[in-house]
């Protein structure tokens, strides 16, 4: 995404990880994406080591705000494993002996 | 791959109740915790509980796990991983993979206890990435795991338990806590806790949010603002405090990524945090492997989390055939117990919200 905005809502982060402003949210919900999943592959906001634990939420409530639907209505998105940040040479690796 | 009768997932207070109660019943039981030690929140706790002596009430948090720890280090059908990451679970196989250090684990289990606690909700404001601001968990840990002043005048948003009892450690390290800010009309936590604040000179600020943090590189500073009914900024009422720490106290969200990869029924309950799983009276996910114990199946604190902790423990251990000496008994005692928890103001909003996730009838 492009560097950061000086306005307002360009000073609210809203994914840690992945360096995503709450302007950068609000300009993807305003092009139609309007779900987590849609914003999620295309800014990577809930793609970095935290998985999305802190923008989740922030971006289920802009989502429900700007759709007009209660919070609870807003579609969560897929839950894979790895939950937590893991090394791919581990899991290359494969399964330890016992 | 190794094979389990139960494997709890997480061992703070709801975890390790989990997992006393299924040694206690000779299932072969796995507890495995992410951090190098156990006890979750509890290692920062280093306050008093309350609540009544089954709880441990009168014992300080940090105390707590080596209490747990005496008796399970003596059980030999259970095993404890430290600093081991459970990062999926796969429903079709029943299958927890592990990550121990960089050897990569998969453990077969008959029964799941996911008792993997809460995340810190966040909060949207200008500047709120800067070095200095910092969630109360954090500052908790600072303080009272590492002996780390977190700075020397802090902000602390939101007054909930969280936001109060921090805000009195701070005091107690030294720190000037420069104001509460509460964005709702009332305190959210107990009137004890915010008395002696208010006590030590605090000014607690209902009916307001922190607008943005100010300064460069750190924080050096914030505007806080008053907030009207429906939460918005009332104009003109903005006003700078000095401080070097804006720490968020803003409530606890369940951390459920384990209960929706093993393909259970959730339901969003904001009385609980956020999504939770769908359980029965007994602590049972919909996915019938999957037990719930603890914040992760509805935010409250560590004495209701010990509780639900050993009912999901006793549950899953009668589920496969292994018996608990009295099992019903202590079941019902225990949700005795957790009612007496919920009494009161904010007891009523949990239990609300309990009977909001708990399927129909209590049982599935």
């Amino acid at each position: 995404m492009a560097g950061r905005e000086k306005t307002a809502d360009g000073s609210i982060v809203i994914c840690r990880c992945e360096d995503i402003t709450l302007s950068e949210i609000r300009d993807l919900i305003a092009q139609g994406y309007h779900t987590i999943d849609e914003i999620k592959r295309v800014s990577r906001a809930g793609m970095g080591p935290c998985q999305g634990r802190t923008c989740r939420q922030l971006i289920a409530r802009e989502l429900a705000a700007a759709l007009g639907v209660p919070i609870e209505q807003v579609e969560m998105p897929t839950f894979r494993p790895p939950s937590r940040p893991v090394l791919l040479s581990t899991i290359a690796r494969g399964e330890a002996d016992e | 791959m190794r094979e389990v009768d139960i494997a709890v997932v997480g061992a703070g207070p709801a975890g390790l109740a989990a997992t006393l109660a299924c040694g206690e019943s000779g299932a072969a039981t796995l507890l495995v915790d992410y951090m190098d030690a156990p006890g979750g929140q509890l290692i920062k706790q280093t306050h008093k509980f309350f609540g009544s002596e089954r709880q441990f009430a009168g014992t300080r948090g940090i105390q707590i796990p080596a209490i747990f720890m005496d008796r399970l280090s003596k059980m030999p059908n259970v095993a404890l991983m430290w600093g081991a990451n459970a990062s999926g679970y796969y429903a079709d196989s029943g299958v927890l993979t592990l990550e121990d250090g960089s050897k990569f684990v998969k453990v077969k289990a008959k029964r799941v206890i996911i008792a993997t606690g809460a995340a810190e909700k966040p909060l949207a404001f200008e500047n709120n990435d800067l070095p200095g601001v910092y969630g109360a968990g954090a500052v908790q840990t600072l303080m009272n795991v590492h002996g780390v002043k977190p700075g020397d005048r802090v902000l602390m948003v939101g007054s909930g338990n969280i936001g109060l009892i921090v805000s009195y450690q701070l005091i107690q390290a030294g720190v000037e806590v420069v104001a509460l800010v509460e964005a709702a009309g009332c305190i959210g936590g107990y009137l004890v806790h915010a008395a002696k604040l208010r006590r030590a000179g605090v000014p607690i600020l209902t009916s307001h949010t922190v607008v943005r943090a100010l300064g460069e590189e750190t924080v050096r500073g914030a505007v806080v603002a008053q907030v009207d009914q429906s939460w918005q900024v009332i104009p003109g009422s903005e006003r700078e405090v000095a401080c070097d720490v804006i720490c968020l106290a803003v409530g606890l969200t369940p951390l459920v990524d384990m209960m929706w990869q093993a393909g259970c029924e959730m339901k969003y309950v904001p009385a609980l945090g956020g999504h939770v799983p769908v359980r029965d009276e007994n602590m049972r996910a919909s996915n019938p492997a999957v037990y719930v114990a603890g914040d992760s199946g509805g935010v409250e604190e560590a004495s209701s989390a010990m509780i639900s902790g050993e009912i999901a423990g006793i549950s899953a251990a009668t589920s496969l055939g292994f018996e608990v000496k009295e099992a019903d008994a202590r079941l019902s005692r225990l949700k005795a117990d957790l009612t007496a928890i919920r009494s009161g103001p904010t007891g009523e909003k949990i239990c609300a919200g309990i009977k909001c996730a708990t399927v129909c009838g209590g049982e599935w």
